[in-house]
């Protein structure tokens, strides 16, 4: 085997895939805790669930391609907005992400594996059978159809009577346990695992805006599931919480919704900016400029990011006071990504480009990004944003920041780290076809959204009026609709085509900077024969962290027997001591499998189900806690 | 219509220079006016609240002309001068340019702006005054249910104002929420559940402004338009005489026949028709509903053909809103709209 690494001898190597190496059977496909197959398994499901979403959007431009239309009935309609939306948003935006981000994290600060590799298992298990739970709903018309947004009182059971909401509330709840536990993961792993040398101020951009965002997770996401239960307990219960003829408040329902909403607006952006920073340098031939500056940014962001919900409600009445601060916090927030957008634009600058699919994907993001930013500043404005919000106009801007800020950095990130995922090169052609249907198909789509939205088209209708000057523009949208599906479309059979006839793809391909590119491609089940002693911010292009995984490369890095990794220091990246990982289990599964028979339970109203599978669930977790006697005998 | 055309759709009044600008830009950047007439257009205001949104909007709309195509600019720069195997990659870190491109330019501009929509939204946000009348307005699924201050009669789906004067405008809602919104005269202000929410309209020419719920609130959300009607003082007045009278009476015996039959019939259950028997809540007061703009908040024209497809079967025109398929006898049917299209 052709290998960069050449510290580990022949012996050390076949020790080494032995105590990794998952033999390929239904069981090891069921019970892998290997972060490079969950996160390929990620990847592929969160694409299956975009497929859904794309086209749920399909069916809706092709009811608003003309007015009056009655292709789909408003029952119809409602119900395929709210799963685009909800499904963009919690099924396919962040668990791809986190896709990436299982894949590539342990790659890129030399480790073996996650912090938690059975935790990640249960995440995976978790979001394929809550995003399987909600969409399952749909052929049986039970839907969810209150918005992705689900406003009180519209969503209580008087108004919503049926299973919609309750698909909504428990199919969220269920996710919120993969997103947290997936966030958790990265935090640690990010923290604890990373190659020794690789000190917090050398850790790649990438990785810093995953942290950031488990960080967002982690603290946003209670506010949405308390919010949900809420909303479950009075559908279910009579609770009250949003009734005010029980004393309850409506906007308590929207406060919570936007205190996570927001955040998660980053929460989706953040990992595609991160994915940005981490193409440019190979097609840049230079770092990012900035370093400091972009991960400052990073962290202002996540911070920020929590202090600008009320921005969502400004035409709800809220006291002028509050529309002040919001405002301003609103408009504050534009800064750091203005910093994030101007360093990469210096570092396109300064660099010498190398124009393939993956940087223009990046252009294509930064073109549609600014264009979202900038429709972004003027919603910070209370004014204006009570004239365009819930118009045309905030979906035209909201597809911008998100189809730009997400969608093109996913783009630009598959075709980058395609050769890595599956050990096969792409067709350079089909993808420059791709880019260019995917870039146009958008603008064309979304464009128009903000002329009809001025021209006062309001978001979430099934049909509108001819004479209103809308028709001729949903017709243009309509047609970039479909323009856009060819271009991924592209995409799909350009990744098809690359795994059945793709050539191998060299460990390197990109001459990229971070240490994914130092291993095969794609890597092996240990990921590095030698874990690498980094010596700079570009580990690759540096000669002496090269040295390092040579000839002479310590025992304490090489770790052979067992399946182990080192543990090193928080900050400075020291190295403290070789930690022992899990081997495959079934018991991810399990649990995952159990809390799904809870939910279902919970969605039908068998409570003694429901109870059963607590007791199920108590027992296995019990089960996966329980101290083994592996541990000890291997040190 | 030509952009050119409609850039020079006559503007009367003071501000007639003002817009000089914002109209070129519209007929040479954005294909915006395509037919602005039609559209209940953000763009196109004819009040002192929208008024000042779009004045800010142009402003909002030059600076990202300007920021876009810096950007644009620098990435044409990269990608014509910074590709090719002789380009020499330099490795200088210009965090200077990135601070003051990226966070010092930006800082001044956001602030500079938000001063000057501080001074918008204190704007809109100003009382209307005393003296100013009053409409009380109430969401439906999915209509509008208008009321003037001190006024008996009540009306839907249109509001009538008096040129040139500031109306309050008292929002509630009887269900889930909605969101009041005409952009030719003034932003949104949400209907929420519980509360009452004010806002205030006004038109500086006479004219129709059409409005749309613009929150999401159910299977027909879609039709839930309404139409503000601009018009002088003394017409208002008249308009409010009407509101405080009982309904037209019958001066046909088709009329009669259908009077009638609205008392007698399932129609009085829901509805009202001033100065009848007819008191029922559930449904729009349907006084004057012949002289209104439209059937079912804008899903059909108000004419003979659309009111008899309606009473039919209201289910095939605006499905899933509250009234029932009628069972009217066919030889009454015609009775029926005769007597509905009186009303005015």
């Amino acid at each position: 085997m052709d290998t960069p690494a050449a510290g580990a001898d022949p012996t050390d190597r076949e020790r080494l895939a032995e105590n990794w190496t998952e033999r390929p059977s239904l069981r090891s496909w069921l019970t892998t805790v290997d972060h490079k197959r969950i996160g390929r398994r990620y990847l592929v499901t969160a694409g299956f669930f975009f497929a859904l979403a794309g086209i749920s959007a399909l069916l809706m431009r092709t009811q608003l391609a003309n007015p009056g239309s009655d292709l789909l009935s408003p029952q119809q309609y409602n119900q395929l907005f709210t799963m685009h939306g909800t499904a963009m948003i919690f099924l396919f935006a962040t668990p791809m992400l986190f896709g990436f981000g299982n894949f590539l994290v342990p790659l890129m600060i030399g480790s073996r594996d996650m912090a938690f590799p059975r935790l990640n298992a249960f995440g995976y298990w978790v979001f394929l059978f809550a995003g399987l739970f909600m969409w399952a709903s749909l052929p049986f018309g039970a839907a969810p159809n209150g918005g992705w947004f689900a406003y009180v009182p519209l969503t209580s059971v008087q108004d919503s009577p049926g299973l919609h909401l309750d698909v909504y509330t428990l199919g969220l709840l269920f996710l919120g346990i993969s997103t947290t536990a997936g966030a958790i993961n990265f935090i640690v792993t990010a923290l604890k695992m990373r190659a020794p040398g690789m000190s917090l101020n050398r850790m790649p951009l990438f990785v810093w805006a995953i942290v950031a965002t488990a960080f967002m997770v982690i603290f946003a996401l209670p506010a949405l599931n308390v919010d949900n239960a809420m909303l479950f307990l009075d559908r279910r219960f009579g609770a009250g919480f949003f009734d005010p003829a029980a004393g309850g408040n409506v906007l308590l329902w929207q406060h919570l919704f936007w205190i996570f909403g927001h955040p998660d607006v980053y929460i989706i952006v953040m990992p595609g900016l991160g994915i940005v920073s981490a193409v440019l340098p190979a097609f840049t031939r230079r770092g990012v400029v900035g370093y400091p500056l972009v991960v400052l940014a990073i962290v202002a962001i996540a911070i920020i990011s929590f202090g600008v919900w009320a921005h969502h409600m400004f035409a709800v009445g809220l006291p002028q006071v509050s529309y002040g601060f919001f405002s301003a916090a609103s408009s504050i927030i534009t800064i750091p990504s203005g910093i994030q957008i101007f360093a990469w634009l210096a570092t396109m600058l300064l660099g010498r480009l190398v124009l393939r699919t993956p940087l223009l994907f990046v252009i294509g993001f930064i073109v549609t990004f600014v264009l979202g930013g900038v429709t972004g500043a003027m919603f910070a404005l209370t004014a204006f944003d009570q004239q365009v919000t819930d118009s045309y106009f905030v979906v035209a801007h909201f597809h911008y920041v998100l189809v730009g800020g997400a969608l093109f950095p996913i783009l630009a990130g598959i075709y980058y780290w395609l050769p890595k995922i599956t050990g096969r090169m792409y067709a350079e052609r089909l993808g420059r076809w791709a880019f260019w249907l995917v870039f146009i198909g958008m603008h064309v789509t979304f464009f128009p959204m903000h002329l009809y939205g001025l021209f006062g088209m309001p978001r979430r209708v099934y049909t509108y009026p001819a004479g209103l000057d809308w028709d001729g523009w949903n017709l243009v949208s309509t047609v970039g609709a479909y323009v856009l599906a060819v271009g991924l479309l592209l995409v799909l059979v350009g990744v098809v085509h690359a795994v059945r006839r793709g050539r191998p793809a060299p460990p390197d391909p990109w001459g990229g900077d971070t240490l994914e590119w130092s291993t095969d491609s794609p890597p092996p089940a240990y990921n590095f024969p030698v874990i690498p002693r980094v010596h700079s911010l570009h580990p690759t292009w540096d000669a002496r962290t090269a040295e390092s995984t040579g000839p002479g490369a310590t025992a304490d890095r090489i770790l052979s027997a067992g399946r182990r990794t080192p543990l090193t220091s928080e900050l400075d990246g020291r190295y403290e001591r070789p930690v022992e990982m899990p081997e495959a289990s079934g018991k991810p599964l399990v649990l995952a499998l159990t809390l799904l028979v809870l939910f279902t339970a919970l969605l039908f109203a068998w409570y003694p189900v429901a109870a059963a599978a607590v007791a199920v669930v108590a027992g296995t977790v019990a089960g996966w806690l329980w101290p083994g006697r592996r541990a000890e005998a291997r040190t | 219509m030509g952009t050119t055309e409609a850039a020079q759709t006559p503007r009367t009044g003071p501000d007639r220079r003002r817009r000089t600008g914002p109209a070129v830009a519209a007929a040479t950047l954005l294909p915006l006016a395509g037919c602005a007439s039609d559209a209940p257009s953000a763009l196109d205001p004819a009040g002192a609240g929208a008024q000042r949104v779009e004045g800010l909007w142009w402003l909002l709309f030059w600076i990202s002309v300007v920021v876009f195509v810096e950007v644009l600019a620098l990435l044409v720069w990269a990608l014509i001068f910074r590709r090719g195997a002789r380009t020499r990659v330099r490795h200088g870190q210009p965090l200077r340019f990135v601070t003051i491109a990226g966070a010092g330019l930006p800082l001044v501009i956001l602030v500079a702006v938000y001063g000057v929509s501080l001074r918008d939204l204190a704007a809109l946000g100003t009382d209307p005054g005393p003296d100013a009348p009053t409409v009380e307005v109430t969401g439906h699924k999915w209509w509008w249910e208008v009321r003037y201050e001190g006024v008996a009669g009540a009306t839907a789906n249109e509001i009538h104002i008096p040129v040139g004067e500031r109306v309050r405008v008292r929002l509630r809602t009887a269900d889930v929420l909605h969101s009041f919104w005409v952009p030719q005269l003034m932003p949104k202000t949400d209907l929420i559940a519980g509360e009452t929410r004010e806002t205030w309209l006004h038109a500086d020419r006479p004219g129709e402004y059409r409005g749309q719920c613009a929150e999401y609130c159910g299977l027909q959300h879609a039709h839930m338009a309404l139409m503000v009607v601009a018009v002088p003082r003394p017409e208002f007045d008249a308009r409010l005489a009407r509101l405080a009278a009982p309904a037209p009476a019958p001066s046909t015996d088709a009329e009669r026949r259908g009077q009638q039959a609205f008392v007698q019939g399932t129609c009085a259950a829901c509805h009202t028709v001033r100065g009848t028997g007819a008191q029922g809540r559930v449904g729009p007061d349907l006084s004057d509903v012949g002289s209104r703009w439209s059937l079912g908040a804008g899903a059909v024209p108000n004419d003979a053909g659309h009111l008899g497809g309606w009473i039919a079967n209201p289910q095939t025109v605006k499905p899933g809103n509250q009234m029932p398929p009628q069972p009217v006898d066919a030889a009454r049917l015609p009775d029926l709209i005769a007597y509905l299209r009186s009303l005015d």
